[in-house]
């Protein structure tokens, strides 16, 4: 097995779910909470990862990252190279194509909050920020679990835009999904096997976690 | 000092698709005390106490507490509700789930220093009988302690406005009575404006100062309950006050010697004697009886001050609670409701003849 490439996989994964949450909580805050009437519009935005097909949002970011790219550009101004086959250029497109996995969990957890109890923080003289932390967030754990969680394994098993975005670079850009693809061109099927089944294995236990901490079997409150 | 007064003066319109438009248009004034807010469900009193806590924002008009202006649509002006400094206790009650009872109750202190805010706390849980609870969360506690915690939560903030929707459904009688006794304590030591909204007779008896009836998103009646609920002037506030008779009637005559009027049932070919009222011999009247306020006799009353004695049949007995209520067909059918012990004395079945016995100062005349 290749271990620089797994964990390569998952360093990359670690961080494009970090950011993400950071940048999902108060975009999922926004779409979930706003009366304005085109919020579908961003909503579709949001969602266009799901159902794009890899190599096409790939090849996008490889536009974008590149030295004709505006984030290219400026990417190359501030740090001298540019950003298309490094583990930053990786990082970017990976956000992009995760992010509906992050944002959508958190959406419907905020939806799902009995409004009243935020109404009665509002009366009770809490900001909106007091709200959203002490609230909010508390009451949401499910939601961000499943969202830091999906992205996670999302991020770890994506193709498409590695390949396109990051090529094919030992240590650097080449991922384990990169990896198997790679051990099967070389008709070494032992060895794509052993890292597949161990893709299938996270998937399945993560998935496992999702969905048995969203039945609430060990929630500290009683259902509503 | 000048007593604080809350002034409202506003419009709401909604409109939803399959629904007919609603409009709340409410124009009132609110001294410190109790005012009981009164109607059926739909008459627009949760949108009005969500409208005075700025969790709503009226199309137009102004809400005032004292000189201070919570929303004024001439001046675009709309206090948000942090700044409004009022309580509302909802009718789910919104507890923190997540929130220990004396975090619940501390929740809206946090612009206090600590040491107030601990004091605070300290004083209130007691006050509220809630004290040996602070540990726990809102899960593990009974619809009552539930209750007063979120009383006690809303309180302790020291509101200048007090808003409660229907804050004890729910609770059993007993429970009721002890936690409204809790609250009028409160209200003889703190004078504000205190808008309760109650479908429950008793609590209006136990609390009420002043009634305000919001049918279809108006003030139909105010005044003491009992002139806005033992003679109510509408049918649609006749059902919300509990009145199970509405007979269709026509004026016959006026006696204005003896303060009274007869009318004839439309149903049935018998008379009742109502209290007097402006409607002309010949008019088309409703009349609203209380089951409660309807006699049963099993044998023809001789002898009694009553002016209207109905022959009728029993049909049923259901039992419901701690009371019976029975039909009774007399012409019209009438519903009565008895104990009962009433029902076991006087050994009642279905397919008995009865007498039903109604004063005249039972029946009222209320405007379709």
């Amino acid at each position: 097995m290749n271990f620089v490439a797994l964990l390569l996989s998952f360093r990359l994964a670690a961080v494009v779910s970090a950011v993400l949450l950071i940048l999902a909580l108060p975009l999922a805050y926004w779409l979930a909470f706003t009366r304005w009437r085109g919020k579908f519009l961003l909503e579709s935005v949001v969602a266009l990862p799901l159902v794009l097909p890899p190599t096409v949002l790939g090849f996008y970011a490889l536009i974008a990252l590149g030295p004709r790219g505006l984030l290219g550009r400026l990417w190359q101004f501030l740090f001298g190279h540019t950003l298309a086959f490094t583990f930053a250029g990786l990082v970017i497109a990976s956000l992009v194509y995760s992010l509906p996995f992050a944002v959508q969990p958190l959406i419907a957890s905020f939806e799902s909050l009995d409004r009243r109890l935020l109404d009665a923080s509002s009366i009770l003289g809490a900001t909106r920020a007091r709200t959203f932390f002490r609230i909010i967030l508390p009451l949401s754990w499910p939601g961000l679990v499943t969202a830091l969680v999906l992205s996670f394994a999302h991020t770890l098993g994506e193709f498409g835009v590695v390949l396109m975005v990051g090529g094919n670079l030992p240590g650097i850009t080449r991922t384990i999904s990169i990896d198997i693809y790679d051990r099967a061109q070389a008709l070494d099927f032992t060895s794509a096997n052993h890292t597949a089944l161990l893709l299938l294995g996270i998937s399945f236990v993560v998935l496992s976690l999702v969905y048995g901490m969203n039945r609430r079997a060990w929630s500290p409150w009683p259902a509503k | 000092m000048t007593l604080p007064m809350l002034f409202i003066d506003i419009r709401k319109g909604f409109r939803a698709a399959g629904t007919p438009p609603f409009l709340l248009d409410v124009t009132e004034t609110f001294a410190p005390g109790f005012t009981v807010l009164f109607g059926p469900s739909g008459a627009g009193k949760s949108t009005l106490l969500d409208c005075i806590a700025g969790l709503l924002r009226p199309d137009d008009g102004a809400i005032k507490l004292n000189e201070e202006f919570f929303y004024d649509s001439a001046r675009r002006l709309s206090l948000p509700p942090q700044h409004r400094h009022t309580a509302y206790v909802f009718q789910s009650l919104a507890l923190f789930p997540h929130l220990s009872v004396e975090q619940n109750v501390a929740y809206g202190l946090s612009a206090h220093p600590s040491t107030e805010r601990q004091e605070r706390v300290e004083r209130i849980l007691p006050a509220f009988h809630i004290e040996s609870l602070r540990a726990r969360k809102p899960g593990e506690l009974s619809g009552g302690e539930k209750q007063r915690v979120a009383l006690a939560r809303s309180l302790v903030t020291q509101p200048r406005l007090l808003l409660l929707d229907e804050p004890l459904t729910g609770l059993d009688a007993a429970l009721r009575f002890a936690i409204l006794q809790d609250l009028c304590a409160w209200n003889a030591a703190s004078r504000i404006p205190i808008l309760y909204v109650t479908h429950n007779r008793e609590e209006v008896d136990a609390i009420g100062e002043r009634v305000v009836a919001l049918i279809d998103g108006r003030v139909q009646e105010s005044g003491t309950p009992r002139a806005v609920l033992d003679a109510p002037r509408s049918i649609a506030l006749a059902q919300a006050a509990g009145f199970e008779n509405l007979l269709h009637a026509h004026v016959v005559e006026h006696r204005p010697a003896d303060g009274v009027m007869r009318v004839a049932l439309d149903s049935a070919n018998c008379d009742l004697e109502i209290p007097l009222g402006t409607e002309p011999p010949g008019a088309a009247v409703q009349v609203a009886i209380r089951a409660g306020d309807i006699l049963l006799a099993t044998e023809a009353p001789r002898a009694l001050s009553a002016r209207n004695i109905l022959p009728g049949t029993l049909e049923s007995l259901e039992p419901r609670g701690s009371l019976v209520v029975a039909q009774v067909h007399a012409g019209a059918r009438f519903t009565v409701h008895l104990t009962l012990g009433a029902v076991r004395s006087l050994q009642l079945v279905p397919g008995l003849r009865v007498w039903l016995v109604l004063k005249t100062h039972s029946c009222h005349v209320v405007l379709p």
